[in-house]
């Protein structure tokens, strides 16, 4: 090595970093873009973006980012380049909104699309699919044909119910909704008799419990409608459609108080450089048309009432959604998180 | 990575810098500011800590860190076990014994290197499950029909955990012990032999002693990646210190509280840095440098069936933590070759590659320089601040990143708030969000690795040698670049390869820091698992290993090039 050769590594370095942050730090520049800083991937959301950039003219950039997506925009501050926020549960929107990084939109038509229970009060964020928190029961070894959350603490479950980490997201918010109804005390006396029902340690995803009733592991899992969807349809892994196979979808108390819905939705960023645009699109998503390609697409229930579900997901019987708000829902999410640490419903129902 | 550390056959670095002399100002005034940068993320999550209230701990305390930091410890148990036991053996087999393939094997052991965490759990989740491979072969042998009518061990849990990240991570202890052991095979072992000590006494009683700092180095390093890891974990359902660090952020909107807990597990790391740092100390006044290393050692030839079986055991932890998840996302690529077409594949390999080169040039780089200032200023301050920062690989890759994300966007806001105020422009997000922030991160996140090769490659070196120069009229940076540049060619390579092969994998930080449009293998293959569907990026996953591997390859070889393999 010779003596001059870091000298132009140097060089050579300290140029590279110059121009990709030049390159890199100017995005969209152009008034006709929307940035969308997303919680959903960009595959699955790419075709309804096609779709707004065909009938509007104004493109999309998208940053698909989960852990700390709202931390960076606060981060940024004035200067984000984010223009919408997309989400994948109400627990984020809620927490956007908290850190001030939203802003009120206040749009006709989304108001008249999306029904008030799946909105912010304040107009911060707004729902735009729904997906079911429901029970996945083995067909084999489940005979009854319908279910409450309650009954998952029911003794007569022991040793048959599989689920994921009671800290992910989509069960931290069925576990907030289960304290909106209950009342906490209630609610943890409920959570230890679902621990003492667990097959085992909670853990994977939500394919996995049903991959797991399948193998016989356990009778009841608990996860999300459109996974169903997914499985069903799953031409390159024909496996997951035995798993699908071998369960039926069960929409717990559906005779009562409804099940459980969570959120994707959309909030439009405090400093949205484009807000035009960001307008436009969240409109578009809000949209009839939007509405149905999503959820074809998905596999999860459109929020605008006239739009229609996938024949798939149909297939799985009505849903009734718990008609509580899902801003009140979400208030009880602290609290939910704290439980499932305090009851230590991860570690399993041995211990 | 400490990969040709050589315990006792140099003093101590420090001492390389003898002759006592003020280190030039330019000199000092870099290293300072290299490590301000490098300390950026982590100075920013203590200031993060601090600034929380510490409403978060009765919870904590009561319900979660206890249990969290005794599976924790359990987990860094096992896997520090596992990995120097495999590390090790592997290596003294590869060493001192001929059996068929040895060459291949020594080769073929650093494999599952370039086989991220994440990726190994769930390859081994799938592998075990009751519809993987090995229960269905169970069932057809022995007529089950259900899970209840067998016991089978279960990968998701703490033990399954520390298998799995011990697979993927023993080589670390492997190349650190095998260099070792080929230099003093050379030496000591010569005099132990000649006294009439059989290999295996010789290894016992005087081979491991000599290459316990070596492996103690080599431990560190995989127990740092198994601080770190939160994929593997998540996936297996194993309750880490790390994911209540994330639980507390995200699900109980408390940063403060996660840069709390993570703080505390920095100050485990310090501990267990410097009970290392102690343990090679004690053993650095060994003597002789390998004065043979180009002598072949005798080596005891196996033969028939026990030849065999050394192959097979030897070749069995790159079955696991290699030849697994090669099975696993192999199958799930076959039935999507249509994929391989895929022009965003080959753009993330790009940007994969460029990333990857990128941070480990500028690691090397700053390891280079702050290993030079602390050779020459002998500043406690500069090397307890380095010890620190290069800590930071203990932390999961979002925690650091938020850190670095933080410190940048305040710097890129106030750089625009003074330009609008003085020069009537915006400057927007210069660094913030920009593909520099993502090199910059994960440099300062692997700068460990380079800096722990850079210095047992300096550890190598006979201490008077830039003295030699100065004295003949040389600066002290002369003499740097002239002398001991050249002869640290092997340890620099070896250091940019660890670094380049790291961020190859890494995940975490580069999604948190990308900017628009920024798709690297890891992040493909992480849209896909974040969505249920770790199979669609089996492509992208076989792409890291494969980018990976040409480089653990060159290391494998580099670093047994003294010898013979």
């Amino acid at each position: 090595m010779t003596a001059h050769r870091p000298r132009a590594l140097r060089a050579g370095l300290t140029a590279l970093a110059v121009a990709a942050a030049t390159a890199w730090s100017l995005p969209a520049a152009a008034q006709e873009t929307v940035n969308v800083y997303s919680y959903r991937q960009p595959e699955l959301i790419a075709p309804l973006l096609e779709a707004f950039t065909e009938e509007t003219g104004i493109g999309t950039e998208v940053l698909f980012l989960d852990k700390g997506l709202e931390d960076r925009i606060a981060a940024e501050g004035a200067n984000s380049p984010a223009d919408v926020i997309l989400s994948v549960d109400i627990g984020r929107l809620v927490n956007a909104k908290e850190l001030g990084i939203t802003q009120p939109v206040e749009l006709e038509t989304i108001d008249e699309n999306i029904p008030e229970r799946y909105r912010d009060p304040e107009g911060h964020w707004f729902g735009l699919t729904t997906r079911g928190r429901v029970i996945y029961a083995s067909k084999e070894r489940v005979e009854q044909d319908s279910i409450t959350y309650e009954e998952l603490a029911d003794p007569k479950w022991e040793g048959r119910i599989c689920m994921r980490s009671g800290q992910h997201n989509y069960n931290i918010a069925l576990f907030a909704s289960m304290i909106a109804h209950h009342g906490e005390e209630e609610a943890e006396a409920w959570m230890k008799g679902l621990k003492a029902n667990l097959a085992r340690k909670p853990d994977g995803n939500d394919r996995a419990q049903a991959r797991d009733i399948y193998a016989g592991e356990c009778d009841l899992g608990i996860g999300n409608t459109y996974y169903v969807g997914l499985m069903m349809t799953n031409e390159k892994e024909p496996e997951q459609q035995e798993w699908a196979d071998a369960i039926k979808v069960l929409f717990p108390n559906a005779e009562g108080r409804g099940t459980h819905v969570n959120i994707s939705g959309m909030a439009m960023a405090r400093h949205a450089p484009h807000p035009d645009a960001a307008r436009a699109l969240m409109r578009f998503l809000a949209s009839p048309e939007a509405q149905e390609i999503y959820a074809e697409q998905v596999y999860e229930y459109p929020v605008l009432p006239s739009a229609e579900a996938s024949d798939i997901v149909k297939s799985f019987g009505d849903i009734e959604p718990d008609s509580l708000p899902l801003a009140t829902i979400a208030e009880h999410r602290k609290a939910a998180s704290e439980m499932v640490d305090r009851v230590g419903l991860d570690d399993g129902p041995a211990s | 990575m400490t990969a040709d550390r050589l315990p006792g056959t140099a003093a101590h670095a420090a001492e390389a810098g003898a002759v006592r002399r003020p280190l030039p100002a330019a000199a000092l005034a870099m290293a300072g500011l290299i490590a301000a940068i490098v300390f950026l993320p982590i100075g920013t999550l203590i200031g993060v800590a601090l600034s929380g209230s510490g409403a978060d701990w009765p919870h904590l305390v009561e319900y979660v860190l206890p249990r969290a930091t005794v599976t924790t410890l359990a987990l860094l148990a096992m896997v520090a076990f596992g990995s120097a036991v495999i590390g090790v053996a592997t290596a003294w087999l590869v060493v001192a014994y001929e059996f068929p393939l040895r060459r291949t094997v020594a080769w073929a052991l650093v494999l599952p290197l370039a086989v991220p965490p994440y990726l190994a759990a769930y390859a081994f989740a799938e592998f075990f499950h009751f519809t993987g491979p090995v229960q269905s072969a169970l069932r057809e042998v022995f007529g089950f029909a259900t899970s209840r009518d067998y016991w089978f061990p279960e990968i998701r849990s703490t033990p399954g955990a520390a298998i799995v990240i011990t697979a993927v991570a023993y080589p670390y202890v492997y190349l650190t012990a095998r260099v070792v052991f080929l230099m003093q095979a050379r030496n000591i072992a010569d005099v132990a032999r000649t006294l009439g000590a059989g290999p295996t006494r010789t290894f016992w009683r005087v081979l491991l002693p000599v290459a316990r700092p070596a492996v103690a180095a080599g431990v560190a390093l995989v127990l740092m990646e198994t601080l770190n890891d939160i994929g593997a974990v998540q996936y297996l359902g194993v309750r880490t210190l790390t994911l209540s660090v994330y639980s507390t952020w995200l699900n109980r909107g408390s940063l403060e509280g996660a840069a709390q807990i993570a703080v505390v597990m920095l100050v485990l790391v310090v501990l267990l840095l410097s009970a290392e740092q102690a343990a090679r100390r004690r053993q650095k006044v060994h003597a002789a440098r390998g004065t043979h290393w180009r002598v072949h050692p005798p080596r005891t030839r196996l033969v028939g069936w026990r030849g065999v079986a050394a192959t097979v055991a030897a070749l069995l932890p790159v079955a696991a933590g290699f030849g697994i998840p090669l099975y696993v996302f192999g199958r799930y690529a076959l039935r999507r070759l249509d994929q391989i077409a895929d022009p965003v594949l080959l753009e993330a390999f790009v940007t994969s590659f460029a990333t990857a080169a990128a941070a480990a040039v500028l690691a090397v780089l700053a390891a280079l320089m702050l290993i030079n200032a602390m050779r020459l200023s002998r500043g406690a301050g500069v090397a307890a601040l380095v010890r620190l920062a290069a800590s930071g690989y203990a932390l999961p890759g979002t925690i650091l990143g938020l850190g670095l994300l933080l410190a940048l966007a305040w710097l890129d806001n106030t750089v625009d708030a003074a330009a609008r105020a003085y020069l009537g422009v915006s400057t927007g997000l210069l660094l913030s969000g920009s593909a520099f922030a993502v090199v910059l991160a994960c440099a300062i996140r692997f700068l460990a690795l380079a800096e722990s090769a850079v210095r047992a490659g300096l550890e190598k070196l006979p201490p008077h040698l830039d003295e030699a120069a100065r004295c003949l009229g040389r600066s002290s940076a002369g003499s740097a670049t002239v002398i001991l540049l050249p002869l640290l060619a092997p340890a620099i390579l070896t250091a940019a390869i660890l670094v380049f092969v790291d961020t190859v994998k890494e995940l975490s930080a580069t999604i948190l820091l990308r900017p628009f449009g920024f798709d690297t293998l890891a992040t493909l293959v992480y849209e896909n698992a974040s969505r249920g569907a770790v199979e669609d990026g089996a492509f992208a996953a076989l792409l890291i290993v494969a980018t990976a591997i040409v480089p653990v390859a060159l290391l494998s070889r580099g670093l047994t090039r003294d010898g013979s393999t």
